[in-house]
C-alpha cells in the first residue's frame, strides 16, 4: 500500500464518519420511546376472565406440571355458589410464578384446558429485589370486564356444574 | 504589588475558563461522538443533558476513594497532581486575546521551551502513577506512556522548532504577531503545512488520545495506569486529560492558525479572544472526529511511526525551513 493509498483511505473514513451525523440516530429515547414488539412475542403471564367476569383458571395445576422450569406453584380452593371465582368445583387459590425462573417458552399456555393463563407481550417482568419477581395472582388476574363484577360472585345453585363454559367461543388467536 | 494582583485574578478567571471548558468539553466529547456513532448521547441530566458534567462532578466527590494495599503512598497521590497541574500552567504563556490584558505571561522569550518542559512534565504523572499503583496493568500503561511521550516528544519539539525559525523568537506573543494578523495566508499552517501536520499527530500521541491511546487500552490493560484510581484521584487524571486537550488545542491555533487574529481586533480587541476560541474549538472538534475514526494503532507501529518516519520528516522539514530562511524566498524572511 503506497503513501497515497494510505491517505486517500484515512480521509475516505473521515468522511464515513461525518456522514453519518446526518443520520437518524439508531437508539431510542427508551422509557418513552418503544420498539414495537413482534406479534408473537411472549411477555408476561396473564390469567383471562370470562366475559361475565369469572376466572378462567380451574386451578387444576396443569400449567404447573408442563412447566420445564418448575416456576408455577398452584393451590386449588373449593368453589361455592355463594363465593364462586370460576365455573366448576374448584379453582385457584393461590396462583404463583417466579418470573426469575420463568423461561417464557410458553409450555402453560398449551397445557391449559380453559386458555387462562396466556403469555401477552403487554409489559416486562422487572423488579429490583427476588421476592418482587415472584408474581402473585393479584398481579397476574386481568379485572373483569367494565360494569362485570369481580370474583367471588353470588351465583344461582346449579348454573355452573361443569369446569369449562361452553359461552363465550375461546378465541384461539390469543 | 498590582502587577502580582492583576496575575493572580486572570490566573484565577483563567482556572475557572478551563475548569469549566474541561467539564463541557467532556459533555461535547460524548454528545458529538455519539452522533457519529448514530446514537443520541447523554440528554437526561437537565436540558439537552447540559447539567450532565455536575452530576458527574458530583458523582465522583462522593464515590469511594479507595488506596490499594502495597501502594507507594506518596507517589500513589502526587501522580494525578502532577498530571493536572502542567495542564493548567501550559496556558500562562498562551496568548489568549489581543493586547496586555488577554495575555499572562506570553511575552517571555523562552515560551516554546517553556510549553515542551511543561509537557514534559506531565508524563512523569502517568508513569509514576503506573508505577505507585503497584498493579501489572498499570505498571504496562505506565511504561507505555512514557516509551510514547518521549518518541512523539522529539518530533513534537521539531515542528515547533520550524515554528520558532518563522518567527525568530520562541514567545508566544511574537509568533502571533509573525503571522499577519489580517491575513489568512499568514498562517503558519500555510507557510508551514508539514510542521502543522506533525504537530497535529504528536500532539494527539502526547495526549494518548485514539488512535495512541495505547497507554490506556481498555482491552489489554483494563484503564492503564488508572486502574487503581478512583473518587477524585481518579476525577483529577480526567481532567488532566481534558485541560491537556484544550491546552494542546490551543497551541495548535497559535502555532499555526494565527492564534488570536482575525478581522476587525483592532477595532474591538474582544473579538480577538472569540477568534480564539473558535479555533480551539474546531481544533477540539477534529480531535473528536479523529477518535470516533481512527483505530488505536499497534504498539510497535506506533514507536516504528515515531521514530522511522515523523522524526526524520521533522528534521528534513527544520533544515529546509532554515535553507529557505537564509536564502530569503518570499514568505520565509
Amino acid at each position: 500500500m503506497g503513501l497515497k493509498e494510505v491517505l486517500t483511505r484515512i480521509v475516505v473514513g473521515f468522511a464515513t464518519v461525518l456522514k453519518t451525523v446526518t443520520r437518524r440516530p439508531v437508539t431510542i429515547q427508551y422509557p418513552e420511546q418503544q420498539k414495537p414488539m413482534s406479534a408473537r412475542f411472549r411477555g408476561r403471564h396473564h390469567l383471562k376472565r370470562y366475559e361475565d367476569g369469572l376466572e378462567r383458571c380451574i386451578g387444576c395445576a396443569l400449567c404447573a406440571a408442563a412447566c420445564p422450569a418448575d416456576a408455577i406453584y398452584v393451590e386449588a380452593g373449593e368453589n361455592t355458589d355463594e363465593e364462586r371465582y370460576s365455573p366448576g368445583e374448584r379453582y385457584a387459590k393461590t396462583y404463583e410464578i417466579n418470573m426469575l425462573r420463568c423461561i417464557f417458552c410458553g409450555y402453560c399456555e398449551d397445557a391449559c384446558p380453559t386458555n387462562a393463563i396466556v403469555l401477552e407481550p403487554i409489559e416486562f417482568p422487572t423488579g429490583y429485589t427476588r421476592e418482587s419477581m415472584i408474581y402473585t395472582k393479584e398481579m397476574l388476574l386481568e379485572s373483569p370486564p367494565i360494569n362485570v363484577p369481580a370474583t367471588p360472585q353470588r351465583t344461582p345453585p346449579g348454573k355452573y356444574d361443569r369446569a369449562i363454559l361452553p359461552f363465550p367461543p375461546i378465541d384461539e388467536s390469543q | 504589588m498590582p502587577v502580582l494582583l492583576e496575575a493572580t485574578l486572570k490566573s484565577v478567571v483563567l482556572i475557572f475558563v478551563l475548569l469549566t471548558g474541561f467539564a463541557y468539553l467532556t459533555l461535547t466529547e460524548r454528545k458529538v461522538l455519539a452522533r457519529l456513532q448514530a446514537r443520541i448521547g447523554p440528554n437526561r441530566a437537565g436540558p439537552l443533558g447540559l447539567l450532565q458534567p455536575v452530576a458527574d462532578g458530583l458523582k465522583l466527590i462522593f464515590k469511594e476513594s479507595i488506596t490499594p494495599a502495597g501502594v507507594d503512598k506518596p507517589i500513589y497521590f502526587l501522580a494525578p497532581v502532577l498530571v493536572a497541574v502542567p495542564a493548567i500552567i501550559v496556558f500562562a504563556v498562551i496568548p489568549v486575546g489581543k493586547g496586555p490584558a488577554f495575555q499572562l505571561a506570553s511575552e517571555i522569550n523562552v515560551g516554546a521551551l517553556y510549553i515542551v518542559g511543561v509537557m514534559g512534565v506531565a508524563v512523569y504523572g502517568i508513569t509514576l502513577a503506573g508505577w505507585a499503583s503497584n498493579n501489572k496493568y498499570a505498571a504496562l500503561g505506565g511504561l507505555r506512556a512514557s516509551a510514547q511521550v518521549i518518541s512523539y516528544e522529539l518530533g513534537m519539539g521539531l515542528s515547533i522548532v520550524a515554528v520558532v525559525l518563522m518567527a525568530s523568537s520562541a514567545s508566544l506573543a511574537d509568533i502571533v504577531e509573525a503571522q499577519m494578523p489580517g491575513n489568512i495566508l499568514g498562517w503558519f499552517i500555510f507557510r508551514q503545512p508539514v510542521a502543522a501536520a506533525i504537530f497535529a499527530i504528536t500532539a494527539m500521541a502526547e495526549l494518548a488520545r485514539a488512535p495512541f491511546d495505547l497507554v490506556e487500552a481498555e482491552q489489554e490493560l483494563t484503564a492503564g495506569f488508572m486502574t487503581e484510581y478512583s473518587g477524585m484521584k481518579f476525577a483529577l487524571f480526567f481532567m488532566g486529560e481534558y485541560v491537556k486537550m484544550i491546552a494542546v488545542s490551543a497551541l495548535f491555533a497559535t502555532f499555526f492558525l494565527g492564534g488570536w487574529s482575525g478581522p476587525f481586533v483592532d477595532q474591538a480587541p474582544i473579538l480577538s479572544v472569540v477568534y480564539f476560541t473558535i479555533k480551539v474549538v474546531a481544533c477540539l472538534l477534529l480531535m473528536i472526529w479523529t477518535r470516533a475514526t481512527l483505530p488505536r494503532m499497534r504498539y510497535d507501529r506506533l514507536m516504528g511511526f515515531g521514530w522511522k518516519v515523523l522524526t526524520p520528516v521533522a528534521i528534513a522539514n527544520v533544515i529546509v525551513t532554515a535553507f529557505l530562511i537564509a536564502l530569503g524566498v518570499p514568505g520565509y524572511q
